[in-house]
């Protein structure tokens, strides 16, 4: 199916989408625009409309208004089997009374594809993910990670334009879960084939994908690279949702075509380029601060372009990093630095001294 | 002696039989006892008020060469596979209807009203019957009423299909109940799943819904298999002359015949029909199971 796609067409388009459930709108407005080939990401809190919004794009839900078209093509009233859309769930559906080959081999055999076809396919499928040889496995034999490894495999079979991912990682442990990323990454460069994977850990949307989407309260408040979603989040919402941020006071001095200059609590005076403040220097806006974008100066303040003084209140140590909680000299604010325990560096404990040092560009202006 | 007898069992087992006991002393009192006096009793003969206590396979031979037993046994076979039929057959809806389409909510309210129909007596239910079927009875009446006959029907009372219906009546909630248990513990990720790999529902319902279903199909169809083969009293009160079963013939036989050694052959010849049946529905489950893969 995959080599009729369209490659300058978006391979999924949603148009103002809107879904309720009798009185709970789970999805409002939602446009969205998923490039062929990439690895999109939709991440936000549970309950914000994510796995909603993939079910619509698979056929399982139908959307109360908008519309959704597949590599150009309207999806108003094509049901799940007619779509060229995949599915692993978050459960993974392995189908308990059919051993490996025979869950891979499903699709297949609902198109009638010739048996020897099949053997063929089902093998190379199962080498694809890994589980070369697991044919005859009965899916109960089958751990969570080969599980997974299996519902991957019974959907890439079957070559979809589009695969969709609902939580496929949510179940498995922390090491099992950082390998299959990175697999589950490989593989679909490999495949070439459009991933649409949902998630609540902002983390693996950062470290997976190409594009993400944040939904909040089934609204889509940003889409963006992983990289400026992190550096440039476009609300206080998002900055707080994708990794750490300190949220310190802010207030307007002036403002003379690009040239702001703002007063931030515990920091003082900084110069903000037009790039810093996405929203403008309206309303009620915050500054944020990112925990790296602070450095403990141990020697040499020179490094620092600015910087500030404070008093270490709480350490957490996580082994490659140490995170420090420091209260700011001048105010009552405590923020949060994480460093890179590298070399020869020693840590700090509570009620140490330290100089903070901190760049301009790392203030962020958001409303 | 005593400390290495004690230290060679398991606490956990002692515990274990200690509380397993008291149902054990019971089943052994009141079904291991009475069937071993059967199967005893079976191979002695009576003459008239006189037990003969040597062995003998004579009872046996009758109770499988004589043509009125053999009849009878093979019409008692054929009423309970017609009611073990309509009931899996008629069930399977109404549970699904349960299962899949009635809101999780409800699910509670229409199991209760399924097992409305045991809170009257059996023998109540079965005379209700006789009063729905009879010459006089709710639909000649209606008929008549009408003016669609003249004469009050009487083939619909007191013949094997008026026993069919009963049974089929009495044992529909104990068909139901099991194929429901099966269906609604099918997790739903699975059959979205079939769709979304390219089944029809209609498909999705041959290959995912009903091989998942089948051990409460297989449950519905023993539990009412097994005990409406050896029925009596449906057969007694509703069936007629012709409609008359293997269970009404082994209780004229301890009663007035007075002749307990056929009974109880005739029993245990029974029994082993419906063990070997309930095993040829137990292979063909698994044979079907394993083709469906």
């Amino acid at each position: 199916m995959s080599e009729t796609v369209n490659p300058t067409l978006p391979i999924i388009r949603t148009v103002a989408v809107d879904k309720s459930f009798g009185s709970v709108e789970a999805l409002r407005s939602v446009s969205l625009e998923i490039e062929q080939g990439k690895f999109f990401t939709l991440v936000g809190p549970s309950g914000c409309g994510k796995t909603t919004l993939l079910r619509v794009m698979a056929g399982f839900e139908q959307p109360t208004r908008g519309q959704v078209f597949i590599d150009g093509k309207s999806m108003e009233g094509v049901p799940a089997n007619k779509r060229p859309t995949n599915m692993v769930f978050q459960s993974y559906a392995v189908f308990p009374h059919m051993n490996v080959g025979e869950n891979i081999a499903y699709g297949l055999r609902s198109k009638k594809t010739p048996a020897d076809r099949i053997a063929t396919l089902v093998a190379e499928a199962l080498e694809m993910v890994g589980l070369a040889g697991y044919q005859n496995r009965p899916s109960h034999a089958l751990s969570g990670g080969q599980r997974q490894r299996v519902a991957l495999a019974r959907a890439l079979v079957l070559k979809p334009k589009v695969l969709l991912l609902d939580e496929p990682l949510s179940a498995l442990d922390k090491k099992l879960r950082e390998q299959m990323q990175s697999e589950l990454r490989n593989l679909q460069r490999n495949v070439g084939i459009t991933f649409v994977l949902v998630t609540h850990d902002q983390e693996e949307a950062l470290t997976m994908s190409d594009q993400i989407a944040v939904i909040f309260g089934g609204e889509i408040a940003q889409v963006a690279s992983p990289e400026i979603l992190y550096r440039r989040p476009n609300s206080r919402e998002v900055a707080d949702f994708v990794g750490v941020m300190n949220f310190l006071n802010v207030s307007v001095l002036s403002e003379h075509g690009t040239r702001r200059r703002v007063e931030v609590e515990g920091l003082g005076i900084v110069e903000i380029e037009e790039d810093q403040a996405p929203r403008g220097l309206v309303g009620d806006i915050v500054a944020g601060v990112r925990p790296e974008q602070f450095t403990i100066l141990f020697e040499d303040r020179a490094s620092a372009d600015r910087c500030c003084s404070g008093t270490v209140t709480e350490i957490q140590y996580f082994g490659d990093m140490t995170y420090y909680a420091a209260k700011l000299e001048g105010c009552d604010k405590t923020v949060t630095i994480s460093m890179r325990n590298t070399a020869g560096r020693r840590t700090l404990g509570p009620g140490d001294k330290a100089d903070i040092g901190w760049r301009s560009e790392s203030v962020l202006i958001l409303s | 002696m005593a400390s290495s007898f004690r230290r060679s069992i398991n606490p956990e087992a002692v515990s274990g039989l200690a509380l397993i006991s008291p149902t054990f002393l019971y089943a052994l009192v009141l079904l291991a006892a009475p069937i071993a006096a059967v199967i005893l009793l079976s191979f002695w003969t009576q003459d008239y008020l006189e037990l003969h206590r040597t062995f003998t396979l004579a009872n046996y031979v009758k109770a499988w060469t004589e043509p009125v037993y053999q009849a009878l046994m093979i019409r008692s076979v054929k009423i309970s596979l017609l009611v073990t039929a309509f009931t899996v057959l008629i069930g399977f809806p109404i549970a699904y209807y349960i299962a899949f389409i009635v809101p999780p909510r409800r699910k509670p309210i229409w199991l209760f009203l399924i097992t409305i129909p045991f809170w009257t007596s059996y023998l109540v239910r079965i005379f209700l019957w006789k009063v729905i079927l009879g010459y006089n009875g709710v639909i000649n009446g209606s008929l008549i009423g009408i003016g669609l006959i003249e004469e009050p029907l009487k083939f619909i009372l007191y013949n094997q299909g008026a026993v069919v219906l009963t049974l089929c009546h009495a044992w529909l909630p104990f068909a139901i109940l099991p194929i429901y248990v099966a269906l609604d513990k099918i997790d739903r990720s699975l059959l979205e799943a079939a769709e979304d790999l390219g089944d029809s529902p209609f498909r999705r319902f041959i290959r995912i819904t009903l091989p998942l279903a089948m051990p409460g199909i297989m449950a519905a169809t023993i539990i009412v298999f097994i005990p409406t083969i050896g029925d009596y009293v449906t057969p007694r009160l509703v069936g007629g002359p012709n409609g008359l079963m293997i269970a009404n013939m082994i209780e004229v036989q301890f009663k007035k015949a007075n002749n307990a050694p056929l009974g109880a052959a005739l029993a245990l010849s029974a029994m082993f029909i419906v063990t070997v049946i309930s095993l040829i529905f137990l292979w063909a489950n698994r044979k079907y199971l394993r083709a469906n893969q």
